[in-house]
C-alpha cells in the first residue's frame, strides 16, 4: 500500500481519512476498503523513512489533523517505481510443484490432480462470470480487472491442457 | 476446419429433402441402454436428452486408421447443461457432430430422447435434427440470400410452427440477443459477431430439444461473447439441454457439468462446483492487489 499513498500525496497532501476515501472512489469495488488503522500504520512508516512529512492542523470543534505531503525523497520513489516494469505474474505456482512432486512420492496421481485443479479453476471463473454480472458497467476499473482475473484464468486453464497432453 | 464447414453445408442440403421415414420408431426396452433404472431411485425417470454407448469414430487418413473417439458413454439428462472440453484433436468435435448426425459413428450407440439415432439414414437424421436439434459453429453458415429475419424464422417453419409462431420466436430471440434493428439486414451486412448471434437465434428458433455448439464463442470477441453467453444462459435456465465445445472457460464455467477429453476418451466428468464466495464479495475479494 506504500507507494500508492505516495502516488495520492503526489496529487495533493491529504490525511489518512481523505486517503482512504480517494481509495474507494478511484478503484470502486475493485478495491477492497481500506482499513484506516492500516493507512494510518504505513503513514507512519513512510513518515520514519522520511518519504512523506505530516503537518498539525488545527480544527475548531475536533483534535488537530495530520496532513501528510511528499518529501522529495517520495517523489523520487515514486518515480522509480512509475518507471519500473512491474513484476509478472507468477511462473511456478504452487500447483505446479504440486503437480510435479507429489506423483514422485506416489501420494498422488498427475491426472487426478489435474483434474480437480481444472473444476477449482473453472468454478473460480464462474465466480468472477457471476461477479462481472453485479458489477455496475460504470464501475470500470472493478470490470477491467475482472476481465484481467478472467484472462488469467483462461491462461492457466489452457496450461493445464498442455500438462495434461504431456505428462500422461 | 473445413469439416464443420461441410457439417454445415450438408445440413442445409439435408433440409430441402422430404423424406418422413423412421418418425416414431421406438426400439424394444430390453434394447434400450443399461442402467437407466438406478436402484430405488426415481424408477418413472425419463429418457435422457443423450446416450451414447461404447462410441468410436476412426477416420481413415490414406489407408491408415486414425481413432478420434475411443468409446465414449455419454449420458446428458434434460436441462443439463455440458461443456466439452479438452486439447485440440482430442475429439470433441467429432463427437459432437456424430450427436447431431453430421458424422456417422464407426461403432457404438447414440440414442436421442430414448430413442435410437445411429443406425438412422441420412434423411432420418435430417428429419431428427429438424425437429429436435439446433446447431451452432465457430463459423455461422447463414444462408447468404436470405434477410437476417428469414435466417432465423426458416429452422421453426421447417420444424412444422406457424409462420406467427416462428415471427414472434423470431423476434424475442434477435431482441434478446441486440439484434432487433438488423432483422432486414442481409448476413454479408453483419460483423462478425453479430453473425454469430444471429446464428445462435438460428439455432434456437425450433425449440430445440438438444442445442449442439461447436466453440461458439471462438471467433467473438469478449463483448460479442458476453451477449452470447447471457443468452446461452437465459435458454438453459429455461431449461434448454446444451452440448457445447468450448476452450473458452467464461463459457464452460456457466455449464453444470464440464466433460474433459483426451485421446479421444473421457479422462473426467462432473459438476463445476458452486461459487464458494459469499454472495457480497466484490472484484477487490476475487482479484488480489498487492501492496
Amino acid at each position: 500500500m506504500r507507494l500508492f499513498l505516495l502516488a495520492l500525496l503526489a496529487k495533493e497532501p491529504a490525511h489518512g481519512y481523505e486517503l482512504k476515501q480517494a481509495l474507494e472512489q478511484i478503484f470502486g469495488s475493485a478495491y477492497p476498503s481500506p482499513n484506516i488503522g492500516q493507512i494510518y500504520v504505513t503513514l507512519g512508516r513512510l513518515e520514519k523513512d522520511g518519504l512523506v512529512r505530516a503537518v498539525d492542523v488545527e480544527q475548531t470543534n475536533r483534535p488537530n489533523k495530520k496532513v501528510y505531503y511528499l518529501t522529495a525523497a517520495g517523489r523520487e520513489s515514486l518515480d522509480s517505481w512509475a518507471d519500473e516494469p512491474t513484476e509478472g505474474p507468477r511462473v511456478r505456482d504452487e500447483f505446479f510443484m504440486k503437480l510435479v512432486l507429489a506423483p514422485m512420492t506416489g501420494i498422488a496421481d498427475r491426472m487426478t490432480l489435474i483434474n480437480r485443479q481444472r473444476r477449482h479453476y473453472l468454478a473460480l471463473m464462474r465466480d468472477l462470470n457471476e461477479l462481472a454480472e453485479r458489477t455496475a458497467p460504470e464501475d470500470r476499473i472493478a470490470l477491467l480487472l475482472i476481465e484481467g482475473a478472467m484472462l488469467h484464468l483462461q491462461a492457466d486453464l489452457d496450461w493445464l491442457e498442455r500438462c495434461q497432453e504431456d505428462l500422461s | 476446419m473445413s469439416r464443420e464447414a461441410g457439417g454445415g453445408r450438408r445440413r442445409a442440403a439435408d433440409e430441402s429433402g422430404t423424406d418422413p421415414v423412421e418418425r416414431g420408431e421406438r426400439p424394444a426396452r430390453d434394447e434400450r441402454p443399461a442402467e437407466r433404472v438406478r436402484s430405488g431411485e426415481r424408477p418413472m425417470r425419463a429418457d435422457p436428452v443423450v446416450a451414447t454407448v461404447n462410441l468410436v469414430k476412426i477416420y481413415q487418413n490414406g489407408g491408415v486408421p486414425v481413432p478420434a473417439v475411443r468409446g465414449v458413454d455419454l449420458r446428458v439428462e434434460r436441462g443439463e447443461f455440458v461443456a466439452i472440453m479438452g486439447p485440440s484433436g482430442s475429439g470433441k468435435s467429432t463427437l459432437v457432430h456424430m450427436l447431431g448426425g453430421l458424422d456417422p459413428r464407426t461403432s457404438g450407440e447414440i440414442w436421442l430422447d430414448g430413442k435410437r439415432a445411429d443406425t438412422l439414414g441420412e434423411s432420418a437424421w435430417a428429419l431428427l435434427r429438424r425437429k429436435k436439434i439446433g446447431f451452432v459453429f465457430q463459423f455461422f453458415n447463414l444462408v447468404a440470400n436470405m434477410t437476417v429475419a428469414d435466417n432465423v424464422e426458416l429452422p421453426a417453419l421447417l420444424a412444422g410452427a406457424s409462420p406467427r409462431e416462428a415471427r414472434e420466436r423470431r423476434e424475442r430471440l434477435l431482441d434478446a440477443l441486440g439484434l432487433t434493428g438488423r432483422a432486414d439486414a442481409a448476413p454479408a451486412q453483419l460483423a462478425g459477431g453479430e453473425q454469430q448471434r444471429v446464428a445462435l437465434a438460428r439455432a434456437l428458433a425450433n425449440r430445440p430439444s438438444l442445442l449442439l455448439a461447436d466453440e461458439p464463442t471462438g471467433n467473438l470477441d469478449s463483448r460479442n461473447t458476453r451477449d452470447v453467453l447471457k443468452l446461452l444462459g437465459e435458454v438453459h435456465r429455461d431449461g434448454q439441454t446444451i452440448i457445447m465445445v468450448t476452450h473458452d472457460a467464461r463459457v464452460a464455467s456457466l455449464a453444470d457439468r464440464v466433460v474433459s477429453l483426451l485421446d479421444g476418451q473421457i479422462v473426467d466428468d462432473g459438476a463445476v462446483a458452486a461459487p464458494r464466495r459469499r454472495p457480497k464479495g466484490t472484484a477487490g475479494d476475487v482479484v488480489e492487489l498487492r501492496g
